[in-house]
């Protein structure tokens, strides 16, 4: 499929904080003197979820010949803007700030990449959008950092990781939920984890590969926790977007949970219909990666069995390493769906695009 | 109501193949004290006087407690003197074995704790003593039942004299081991355990359940049995990924696993993401020589229950077709609450082919069965 | 049809059931409050003993985290894998059917919220005739 003359919205690029001391102007008095005094200025909080420097992280001709990919707009710009000609491109920021213990420290940085995401991004070019860092882990700050944004409608989505310390249905994160409702602000879910937890009840397995192949598993307990908590019973305007999650395990994942609702259903009586259905009204997921089956027969039996042509959005998960050229589509995809792919889908997860 | 309900036959889409061979059956104690009988005085008194002790809070139960008493139980299989589920042999046959006419039935005891004990020479004790145990209440009585070696894997030398004190007992068709551990069970610290398995040409019965004492989430505890049920799946999942990854398929050839009870819709789409993780991160992993969906498709199988029940029921073939027809077997998973009923399990009417390899024929295969 | 006296009232005690055979098909006989039903003991899930299961109440919860029992024992849940029917009609409580997920519309009856779906345990009119139970078939 072709993305023809139809200009897309990238629902995921990311950008790299190019090092922890680029955010220091974006700190306040109190923290920047605190960051300094402390040498974290001089600390590298890349987060293990991604090394910057494997394959998989990103194309070989997108990487630049010093720095890290997608940390100074000119490559944003010509890797994604002027190739793919995107109306909006939704940019998401991974960093360790995000999970440092210290849920104020974890906070002032935070909103540091947030306010360096403003300077530095979302005023440099009308066609980028944001979402907004924030730590998942202490509710009550985070909450104070959406408050902090919303009324910048340049920031279109809350980012989550999809593995932290508790699942992201557990009440503790409502607050955050209902503040993201209030602002119509999808949450976003992104592939990765904290690593408070080893990545599966197995423990702590030993290769990279087989971290990132179980980020789709940990999906799967990411939708089973917001479903069966009740979340969207509790926040029924709450949209949710799982990006980077590989898409095509999501048949088999409404299967089992609606057999289990079917029996289970007694201990959470809150969920009035099943399961896939409200996964269906309330989760959009992001198309790169796309785990493709080896036959396009293959493909279509699974974007029947995905039952929605509103679930998908297009993106191109610069500069993470999954298509060549612009070829970002993945292939077997119906033509039927191209136009709402591209833009419709989008359009109405974020309505701040609007 | 008119007289067309009291004539309407049962809906049978696929009559069950007589003579099918159980997978997953569940075997209990009518006492926790008929393990004595096969530990020696130190451990009966141990196991008195401490117990067991797993890597989980509540001593004795669950913290995900099940649907229905007895932890779970098939409402409808307490046997007559008001035993657990599973303890009564008569009982199980009259339900179960004689009823469909079982060839046979392969045991997995989720007994005795061996596998998750902490004190791990007590565990190794308990192994020992659940298979005799399962021998002397089960296999002997019945010959058409067939035991699992238990062992506790971080005893790796009392794990090992298990299993080659019971290679070429005939009456044992392969090695449960939990697929929640310390570690992932691809780790090169348990392969000695796997060596030994694969020398003895003993399949591994992965079994859904245990306590590893990691959260059932990469993401932490989940609050509730809704989500531990399907939570077996991502384990199940991480668990293939492990045994793959690490390469042990590539060390041990002739390695086979069963994953028992978690479901098998998930692994065509695990396949599809190995296999594009792999095409980049290969350099990671050079002892693979060949695609990971490759050493999938040579080294596991999958037991049916609990079968899976697609939106369309017509896409039960297609999964199936993409795993692999003699790669699926069919098991009850007796006397649990979520068991399949042969008769019934299919929504589908499945060809005759499938129908001999699934409920017979992959398994008399993988396991040696006459 | 034809009518046929399954038991007497003081037989059955009140959350219980008795299973009788009729017409070569085995039906429980069951006593909820003052009323009594009938239901074909087949699940039509898998084939249990439907009637072998047990009495609960319907549960209703309006938020997460919020518990009421509405319907006490009026509610049959399969002694399997726990599909829960209205006894006095046979609905199954969750829609098991969702062939063409994105057109299907879940129809829900007004006042109440059971999700209807094609899969029904079969009941059978009963009624309560001096110290009989009469059932019709």
């Amino acid at each position: 499929m072709q993305l023809s003359s139809i200009r897309p919205i990238d629902c995921d690029i990311h950008l790299a904080v190019p090092s922890t001391r680029a955010l220091v102007p974006y700190l306040d008095d109190y923290w920047r003197e605190h960051v300094i005094r402390r040498g974290i200025d001089g600390d590298n909080l890349e987060l293990s979820a991604y090394p910057p420097n494997a394959p998989l992280n990103c194309r070989p001709d997108w990487r630049p010949q010093s720095g890290l990919p997608g940390s100074q707009f000119e490559q944003v710009r010509d890797h994604v803007l002027e190739p793919f000609q995107p109306r909006f491109a939704i940019c998401n920021v991974l960093h360790g700030s995000q999970i440092m213990f210290s849920e104020d420290l974890s906070a002032a940085l935070c909103r540091a990449i947030n306010n360096w995401i403003v300077a530095e991004w979302l005023d440099r070019d009308p066609r980028l959008r944001a979402s907004i860092v924030v730590p998942a882990h202490s509710p009550d700050l985070a909450v104070a950092e959406i408050e902090r944004r919303a009324a910048d409608t340049r920031f279109v989505q809350v980012l989550m990781l999809a593995m932290t310390e508790l699942p992201l249905g557990r009440r503790q994160h409502w607050p955050i939920y209902a503040a993201a409702e209030r602002h119509g602000l999808p949450i976003g879910i992104h592939a990765g984890s904290s690593f408070r937890h080893p990545p599966s009840a197995l423990g702590w397995s030993s290769y990279y590969i087989e971290d990132y192949v179980s980020q789709a598993p940990g999906f799967a307990g990411v939708l089973n926790s917001l479903v069966t908590e009740g979340v969207f019973n509790k926040f029924p305007k709450l949209k949710v977007v799982l990006i980077e999650s590989g898409v095509t395990w999501l048949p088999a994942h409404f299967w089992r949970i609606n057999k289990t609702w079917r029996g289970v259903r007694a201990e959470t009586p809150w969920l009035d219909r099943v399961p896939s259905e409200i996964i269906r009204e309330h989760v959009r997921l992001t198309v790169q990666p796309f785990d493709e089956p080896p036959e396009q027969a293959q493909v279509e039996t699974i974007i029947e069995e995905i039952g929605s042509d509103e679930m998908l959005l297009f993106s191109t998960d610069y500069p993470h390493w999954h298509f060549e050229g612009t070829d970002a589509v993945p292939h077997g995809l119906p033509d039927a769906m191209l136009t709402k792919l591209l833009v419709d889908n989008a359009l109405a997860t974020y309505p701040r695009l609007s | 109501m008119n007289v067309t309900v009291m004539d309407r036959k049962p809906e049978v889409i696929n009559q069950s193949f007589t003579g099918f061979i159980d997978c997953d059956v569940h075997p209990f104690y009518k006492s926790p004290d008929e393990f004595d009988a096969f530990l020696p005085e130190r451990w009966r008194e141990h196991r008195r006087s401490i117990g067991g002790r797993t890597r989980q809070g509540l001593a004795k139960s669950t913290g995900y407690p099940r649907m229905s008493p007895g932890a779970g139980q098939r409402m409808d299989a307490w046997p007559p003197d008001g035993t657990h589920p599973g303890s009564d042999l008569p009982f199980m046959q009259q339900q179960l074995l004689d009823l469909f006419d079982v060839s046979y039935g392969l045991l997995a005891p989720l007994v005795g704790g061996a596998g998750g004990e902490r004190n791990v020479e007590f565990g190794s004790a308990m192994a020992t003593a659940t298979n005799e145990w399962q021998l002397a209440r089960w296999c002997d009585p019945d010959p058409r039942l067939k035991a699992a070696v238990m062992v506790n894997i971080e005893h790796q030398t009392a794990a090992i004299a298990e299993i080659e004190k019971r290679a070429g007992d005939r009456r044992f068709a392969q090695v449960q081991i939990p697929p929640r551990g310390l570690e992932p069970l691809g780790r090169r610290r348990y392969w000695p355990i796997l060596e030994a398995c694969a020398a003895n040409g003993l399949p591994i019965s992965l079994h859904l359940g245990g306590t590893s004492g990691h959260p059932s989430t990469g993401g932490g505890w989940p609050s509730f049995y809704h989500e531990e049920h399907p939570s077996y799946v991502q384990s199940m999942q991480t668990l293939v990924t492990s045994l793959v990854c690490e390469g042990v398929f590539e060390h041990l050839p002739n390695l086979r696993i069963v994953l028992v009870e978690g479901g098998f819709a998930w692994l065509p789409a695990l396949c599809w993401r190995l296999d594009k993780a792999w095409k980049r991160l290969h350099a990671e992993v050079p002892f693979l020589r060949q695609k990971p969906s490759e050493y999938v498709r040579q080294h596991i199988w999958v037991t049916t229950q609990p079968i899976e029940e697609p939106e369309r029921p017509r896409d039960m073939l297609s999964t199936l077709e993409w795993i692999g027809i003699d790669r699926v077997m069919f098991s009850t998973d007796y006397p649990h609450w979520d068991q399949d009923d042969p008769r019934y399990a299919f929504k589908v009417p499945l060809p005759e082919a499938w129908k001999r390899r699934i409920y017979r024929d992959n398994a008399r295969a993988l396991y040696g069965l006459d | 049809m034809s009518r046929h006296i399954v038991a007497t009232v003081d037989e059955i005690s009140p959350g219980t059931c008795k299973i009788v055979t009729v017409k070569g098909r085995e039906i429980g006989i069951f006593h909820v409050n003052d009323e009594f039903f009938a239901v074909i003991n087949r699940c039509p899930h898998q084939g249990a003993q439907l009637c072998r299961g047990k009495l609960l109440s319907r549960l209703d919860s309006p938020a997460p985290g919020e518990y009421r029992l509405t319907r006490q024992g009026e509610m049959l849940r399969c002694p399997w894998h726990c599909w829960e029917f209205d006894i006095r009609t046979g609905q199954s409580w969750c829609d098991p059917d969702s062939v063409h997920a994105r057109t299907y519309a879940v129809e829900v009856e007004p006042g109440a919220t059971l999700a209807k779906g094609p899969f029904e345990a079969e009941t059978v009119p009963v009624t309560v005739e001096q110290d009989y139970v009469v059932i019709t078939v």
